[in-house]
């Protein structure tokens, strides 16, 4: 199942990328595709870790939130960047991640590196050291609001 | 129809462009390693992604929208695996950040008092 979907998307990948829609090329970019997901298969890099097709269904229940997330963070970083007095408060403190699974936790410190003002320098089992450009965003993290979010897109996996 | 598209499109562009210069600027006027990265990361989402859309909409239906949407969504996977990258190279060489608050040590006492973490 993971093979076939992970083949699903090479293809459509090279697709893209290609551009080129004739016959002979399709069909042999469906088979290159084929074999590429099948070696990945054998080399055990295709597994929930390194594609987790089950969380692609459930990307509608998280990423929209995260977006807007970052957009007001960013935007809140920019009017500190153009603030004559410079209002930075540097803090780092460590959250834990309440995730069970690797691609829980690599979504959990990814959005918090991804959104500004806050960074995730380390990662320890399931404990994050984070740095933040303001104290505020710092007690935000450790409020664990996306925390929980990400717990819920993660689900019963 | 085509005159509104293209207003939305530069409209977008000039915003993205405006909030790549603000990150420059950032990352001039921060004073050290880690708020800089923090400037920086104001470049490669709302900078990128504003500017990506505008383009979008300058190419239209077409392969290109596509690759420009693979490029947004590459920049959305791998600037965080970047930027946390570079930050745990910059602690692991011994460079301290200048902090104004260091929560690291009572919050590894919380987090320690309460239950066991999954250890790596």
């Amino acid at each position: 199942m993971r093979t076939i979907s992970l083949a699903f998307i090479l293809y459509v990948f090279w697709l893209v990328l290609s551009g080129y829609f004739k016959p002979f090329l399709l069909i042999a970019g469906a088979i290159c595709a084929v074999l590429c997901a099948l070696a990945a298969g054998r080399l055990n890099a295709a597994d929930e870790e390194g594609h987790p097709n089950h969380l692609i269904l459930r990307t509608p229940t998280y990423y929209p939130w995260l977006l807007w997330e970052i957009a007001k963070s960013a935007w809140s970083v920019t009017k500190i960047i153009l603030h004559p007095k410079l209002p930075i408060s540097p803090t780092m403190s460590v959250v834990r991640a309440s995730q069970r699974t690797a691609a829980g936790i690599a979504t959990y410190a990814n959005s918090i590196t991804l959104t500004p003002g806050t960074i995730t320098a380390d990662v320890q089992g399931n404990d994050l050291t984070i740095h933040a450009l303001v104290a505020d965003g710092a007690t935000d993290v450790e409020g664990g609001e996306m925390d929980r979010r990400v717990r819920a897109f993660e689900g019963g996996a | 129809m085509t005159l509104a598209v293209d207003i939305a499109s530069w409209v977008l562009i000039v915003l993205g462009s405006f909030f790549t210069v603000v990150g420059a600027f950032g990352l001039v006027r921060m004073p050290e390693v880690f708020t800089r990265m923090h400037a920086a990361s104001v470049i490669e989402t709302l900078g990128a992604g504003f500017l990506i859309f505008g383009m979008c909409l300058q190419a239209g239906f077409t392969l290109v929208t596509l690759k420009l949407l693979f490029i947004l969504a590459l920049f959305f996977f791998f600037a965080p695996v970047v930027t946390h990258a570079l930050a745990r190279a910059v602690l692991h060489a011994g460079i301290e950040p200048k902090l104004a608050e260091d929560r690291r040590a009572a919050a590894k006492q919380r987090l320690a008092a309460s239950g066991e973490g999954r250890q790596p």
